[in-house]
């Protein structure tokens, strides 16, 4: 609490030589500080009755529900099923997206052939799209990771094309003056200068794949994390209903996680400093 | 310090253009331009903006081939820019090494960024450099490919002043070393006449004026013969003295 008390005492002393001045050794306590406090409030409304167990069970309930469900193989099943999908549905994605962004961005001819009807797909809902899906794929796992693909795409899709069209144009000629060629510009110049925009796009498109898995998941499946949440309401567990919602919260983290990891990484050279 | 010789002369020039015509829809930039550089001349291209001078520019660079007339460089050439324009995702010596064609490019930057004084800073990122460091290892990246003509786009302008006597003493250094033929572009008289053999004056595309400065370098800018030919390029340039000469 002493911190706390440092923290008011002194609201506008150089705000920003703080953080310089102790480097993360503030800041984690803080962030972590108001999710403990909450997840304390909820376990006391539970424990004292005022929150009802059949609305949102205590925290140690689906703690214990978490512990039973991991021992029987359950939810290690359910996880690794939806990761699966979540997986192929995303490199089938993120491998059309990228490729046919490189193709439009980098001639002409390939903007005019792929940039249109890329253009009118995006338009089309995403989730309107299942029940075509249903019709052709069937309800197996095709429709599923048709669906995640098709919703990962397009970010990366349109986050490629703007960050290569958008690298500067100065810089290509340097690489034209060092005499690159085509390959050498496209390898040194134009792909590293439009990753940047490549990994807002990664992380646009891993929020969508989710999205779009947890949608699929919810419509017809017989196993994965989303049967066990249908599943689980069937029978009024609402403990595993949320369980099921803080392990899809908990992927949905830890692939930004490594995004960001990756994005601190091939990134570098904007901290300049840091990397000298 | 008069190290040029006159063998130089009867060699092929390092640069021969004749009749260079650009023209932007109605507005001819390059009127049958005509230049001819010496190997290992200095010289330096004066002018006013909108004279032409970037279009001449990029025409030698090779960046703008739209142009009519004809064009003869010994060698190859290699450009530092107004802005130094390193590639900020590659360290400081891979960008000097980029696209170099010799069998250890790496020891190559390293020895071009030791000449102009960087060691330290190979494996920095580009973005972390001072002005002056980025310029100079621009130059140690057009250096290092051993150009038969190094373009020097206005590279010091955007540097301060003290920085910028250090960097004209570099590039003098390097030249004297490497004996590239130069054509500085810039807009700074004082600057042409301390570095260059010989001085141009571009206007509405085609060079008026040629002054030959034979002055001994190092030159000080306080010298009389240089106080002379400022005033004659001043006046090229359309600049009239106010009062004291």
């Amino acid at each position: 609490m002493s911190l706390l008390s440092l923290e008011s005492a002194r609201p506008r002393s150089r705000p920003a030589d703080r953080p310089a001045a102790r480097p993360g050794r503030l800041r984690v306590p803080w962030r972590a500080a108001s999710p403990l406090a909450l997840l304390v409030l909820w376990q006391l409304a539970s424990s004292t009755g005022v929150l009802a167990e059949r609305l949102l069970p205590a925290p140690a309930a689906i703690a214990s529900t978490a512990a039973e469900l991991f021992e029987s193989g359950v939810l290690t099943d359910a996880i690794g099923v939806s990761l699966q999908r979540a997986v192929i549905g995303f490199a089938v994605g993120a491998a059309a997206g990228i490729g046919l962004a490189v193709l439009a961005a980098l001639s002409r001819f390939g903007e005019h052939a792929v940039d249109p009807p890329m253009q009118m797909l995006r338009a089309l809902p995403l989730f309107g799209l299942i029940p075509l899906f249903i019709l052709w794929f069937g309800i197996g796992e095709t429709p599923k990771i048709a669906l995640v693909a098709f919703g990962v795409a397009f970010p990366l899709y349109l986050n490629t094309f703007a960050g290569i069209r958008g690298v500067d144009r100065k810089l290509a000629e340097v690489g034209q003056v060092l005499r690159l060629g085509r390959a050498g510009l496209i390898r040194h110049i134009v792909l590293p200068g439009a990753l940047p925009q490549v990994l807002v796009g990664l992380r646009q498109s891993l929020g969508v794949a989710w999205l779009a898995l947890i949608v699929a998941e919810q419509i017809n499946a017989s196993q994965g994390l989303g049967f066990m949440i249908n599943d689980a309401r069937e029978f009024l567990r609402t403990d595993v209903v949320v369980l099921g919602l803080l392990v899809y919260a908990a992927l949905g983290l830890i692939t930004d996680g490594i995004v960001r990891l990756v994005e601190r990484r091939a990134l570098t050279w904007r901290g300049g400093l840091l990397g000298a | 310090m008069a190290r040029r010789t006159a063998g130089s002369v009867t060699e092929a020039p390092a640069v021969r253009v004749g009749s260079l015509t650009k023209r932007f829809g109605e507005r001819t930039v390059l009127d049958g331009l005509d230049l001819r550089i010496e190997r290992g001349e200095f010289v330096a291209l004066l002018g006013r903006s909108g004279s032409g001078k970037s279009t001449l520019l990029r025409a030698l660079a090779g960046l703008d081939r739209d142009v009519d007339g004809t064009l003869d460089i010994d060698g190859t050439v290699a450009v530092a820019f107004q802005e130094p324009r390193l590639v900020p995702w590659r360290r400081v010596r891979a960008n000097v090494a980029l696209g170099l064609d010799v069998p250890d490019p790496r020891a190559a930057a390293r020895d071009a960024l030791a000449e102009v004084g960087l060691t330290e800073r190979g494996d920095a990122w580009p973005l972390s450099l001072s002005g002056g460091e980025a310029q100079r290892a621009s130059l140690a990246r057009a250096l290092v490919r051993e150009p038969g003509l190094l373009l020097l786009d206005e590279p010091f302008s955007a540097l301060d002043a003290l920085t910028r006597i250090t960097m004209h003493r570099l590039v003098l250094d390097l030249w004297e070393r490497h004996r590239p033929a130069v054509l500085l572009v810039t807009h700074d008289v004082d600057e042409a006449l301390l570095l260059a053999d010989r001085v141009l004056v571009l206007d509405e595309g085609r060079i008026v004026h040629e002054t030959r400065v034979t002055e001994p370098r190092p030159r000080h800018r306080d010298h009389r013969e240089l106080s002379r030919l400022r005033s004659v390029l001043l006046a090229e340039l359309g600049v009239t003295p106010e009062g004291t000469t």
